[in-house]
């Protein structure tokens, strides 16, 4: 595909040429599946199909949940102990949807910091890039909106917190907050509509699956080196990739397969873990749980929100330049969107001229702390906004925005790069070579 | 490669089951929740019917004059891996209720007995929350730090905070005896959310003593039922009998989920080992010091 030279489907078959003239729809799976990818690859490339075998999980079973679920505040609970206890198979395929979400959650973040590390974002894949923030923005979106739908006491309260930091805007934050429920405040309306754009999302999102990856088709995978594929000849190119079918599909699938064996693990012995015990309870608007938490993925964000009070100073700052426009409510919601702004930005903030980290020796330090960044996040999203918590996020929050805005402006001037590999065979032969030094010759397997 | 691998499901894993969850009932809750030994625990764990039985015997003597349980049908007491009660013992026990049909007496509504499609009553009183989902809406463990790792290892711990909740009433601490008003409630060591005087806290406002004021009177003091087969009747044991019994009404397919789980397990693993003895073949003409040997 796109710049890499490659053999291209031949209608053979009279029927084949018939329908290639009409539909060229085997050329184009042809090209999908046989696509040169570099042969380099490591095993943090197998996301893309976690992530692509998660969506189609989430929407088989969430269609058929949705044959036995009641969008009404009255039912909605009961429905969904309906499926629980009544419908053939309901609890597990409840808990693979409930559960999925987090394995979706899980893969994008790796998915995400890979690209990262190895620069996946630069040119010219900014693109990719930019459609995959997309693509988490509606996964976030979709997955609030699908833990609404049981109507526990998270759900309710949860919704409660998060439309209103849409409320938070300055002027019109009402009347969106209004018009985002349907209603003053979260009830029927909200309901019947996040049920409706639950459903409706990850078919946008499907969508954007299939732009993506077109768009790295077009400009080729990136791989551990950043090297580019040799494109002068169908037979040098050759030389640095294999077909996508069967060498990275079956790598793919072999990873898959652990990844799903801890999945069922998880699903079969402890599949309320990851949840939340309050949800459990049906909704109630005039018992306010003690401590309303989002579900993990949403944590470091959280974080980020919560860290910015009015103790802080450049909130005391915005609020006293902006006439008090900017309150620390609404700091947050900038500083919680801005976060993910700065990340979808990353292609245009990064200067260096190495794309991958690992020919990057100051970078690698920053982003091992970036990661580490990320879970600290995560923690204290989850702890109580009070004591020492809030002053790590906001330590955590801060360095999340000086890793995009400060770090990797300036170490693009002052890092100097290691020289990669000249070619992906040269990193791939060099990779192998080192190790048929000290291990016995590979042995192929009997048939 | 695997090597790499597996440290990158590793990671995965860790930061996916070490850092999250938990969280919630961290905060405030300076209570001790026992962790029981329940039959039910691990991925090989089953419920134990004689016990689940005892405790659907304590529910119906002792909890179910206040408490609902109306997301569980009588039907589902003759459930296989649940208390299995044989089917006429269970069309005799839902005929012990009366329920009330809407659809009787020419739409104004009447009562009538319950049959086993029926339903277990909504709670009698106001104020008293419906166990059906209870072993699932409490979590006894948490942290430490908010890590959820003793959730990971010890389980929810939904059935042993309600197992020490019901074995946690004890005397009132000579601070609250001495108040002009009394406390609202019973003290009780185990209940973090109540209400808690001003009296017992100390000079930064913690708290001196664990747990708080319950609403619910103490439901039961120890021999509160006799069971047929002669089972002890001690407090901690009928505690964690009905505790059990409501383990299963909140999560009644259990038994059938862990046999999926185990299932799908092994099923995945054996594929995993056929994909990596595929992928290893497939890949180890290209590997050999990169000369394609087809």
């Amino acid at each position: 595909m796109g710049g890499i030279p490659h053999d291209h489907y031949e209608p053979k078959t009279s029927g084949e040429k018939w329908l290639d003239g009409r539909l060229p729809i085997i050329g184009l799976l042809y090209s999908t599946l046989m696509a040169p990818t570099p042969k380099n690859l490591n095993w943090m490339w197998i996301w893309g199909i976690v992530l692509t075998f998660t969506l189609a999980m989430q929407i088989v079973t969430g269609v058929v949940l949705v044959m036995h679920y009641t969008p009404h505040v009255d039912m909605a609970f009961s429905s969904v102990e309906h499926i629980m206890r009544n419908v053939n198979g309901g609890h597990m395929i409840r808990y693979f949807h409930m559960n999925g979400a987090s394995l979706f959650f899980v893969a994008v973040y790796a998915h995400m910091f890979r690209s990262l590390f190895y620069g996946s974002y630069k040119a010219p894949r900014e693109v990719t890039w930019i459609i995959g923030m997309l693509i988490f923005v509606l996964m976030m979106g979709t997955a609030f909106m699908g833990y609404v739908l049981p109507w526990g006491q998270m759900s309710f309260h949860g919704t409660a917190v998060i439309t209103g930091l849409f409320g938070a805007i300055p002027l019109v934050g009402e009347s969106l907050q209004t018009w985002l429920l349907g209603a003053g405040a979260v009830g029927q309306s909200a309901l019947n509509r996040f049920f409706s754009l639950h459903y409706l999302m990850p078919f946008l999102i499907s969508g954007l699956v299939i732009v993506h990856i077109w768009a790295f088709h077009t400009t080729g995978n990136n791989n551990p080196t950043g090297v580019e594929v040799r494109r002068g000849s169908k037979e040098e190119a050759s030389k640095d990739t294999l077909p996508f079918w069967p060498y990275f599909v079956i790598k793919d699938l072999f990873a898959l397969t652990i990844i799903l064996a801890i999945f069922m693990a998880i699903v079969g012995f402890m599949p309320n873990y990851l949840g939340h015990p309050d949800n459990y309870i049906e909704a109630n608007a005039l018992a306010t749980p003690a401590h309303i938490v989002p579900e993990w993925y949403f944590l470091p964000f959280y974080a980020i929100l919560r860290a910015f009070d009015n103790t802080v100073w450049v909130v005391i700052f915005a609020e006293w330049i902006s006439f008090g426009i900017i309150d620390a409510k609404f700091f947050g919601v900038l500083a919680m969107f801005g976060a993910i702004v700065v990340m979808a930005l990353v292609p245009w903030l990064d200067t260096s001229s190495a794309r991958s980290g690992r020919y990057r020796p100051m970078f690698k330090w920053w982003f091992g702390v970036l990661v580490l960044d990320f879970i600290i996040l995560m923690w204290a999203g989850a702890m109580p906004a009070e004591g020492i918590y809030p002053i790590i996020s906001l330590i955590g929050a801060t360095y999340w925005f000086a890793y995009f805005l400060v770090i990797l402006p300036l170490l693009g001037v002052i890092e100097k790069p290691m020289t990669p590999p000249a070619t992906i065979e040269d990193d791939f032969n060099a990779h192998y070579a080192a190790k048929d030094d000290d291990t016995q010759p590979i042995v192929s397997p009997a048939e | 490669m695997f090597h790499k691998f597996i440290l990158t499901a590793a990671v995965a894993v860790v930061s996916f089951l070490g850092l999250v969850s938990g969280s919630a009932h961290a905060a405030g809750s300076e209570t001790h929740i026992e962790d029981f030994d329940f039959s039910f625990e691990g991925p090989f764990g089953a419920y134990d019917t004689n016990q689940l039985q005892r405790g659907l015997q304590v529910y119906t003597e002792i909890c179910s004059a206040c408490h609902g349980l109306k997301f569980v049908a009588f039907r589902n007491l003759h459930d296989e891996g649940g208390p299995a009660l044989p089917e006429d013992q269970m069309r005799a026990y839902a005929e012990f209720y009366e329920i009330f049909d809407e659809t009787l007496f020419e739409g104004e509504g009447d009562f009538r007995t319950a049959t086993p499609a029926d339903h277990f009553p909504e709670s009698g009183l106001a104020n008293a929350p419906d166990l059906s989902l209870m072993a699932k809406a409490r979590a006894g463990f948490s942290g430490p730090y908010g890590s959820g790792i003793n959730q990971f290892l010890k389980g929810m711990g939904g059935p042993e905070y309600i197992a020490t909740l019901l074995s946690s009433y004890v005397e009132e601490p000579q601070c609250a005896l001495d108040m002009e008003t009394p406390m609202d409630g019973y003290y009780n060591t185990a209940f973090a959310a109540g209400g808690y005087p001003d009296e017992c806290k100390g000079d930064h406002g913690e708290h001196l003593y664990p747990g708080s004021w319950i609403g619910m009177s103490p439901p039961l003091y120890g021999d509160d039922v006799e069971f047929a087969d002669g089972h002890s009747t001690e407090i901690v044991d009928i505690s964690q009998d009905v505790a059990a019994f409501l383990m299963w009404t909140a999560e009644p397919k259990m038994m059938a989920r862990k046999q999926a789980g185990l299932t799908g397990v092994i099923f995945l693993t054996v594929l995993s080992v056929l994909l990596y003895l595929t992928n290893k073949r497939l890949w180890a003409p290209h590997k050999a010091g990169g000369h394609r040997k087809d």
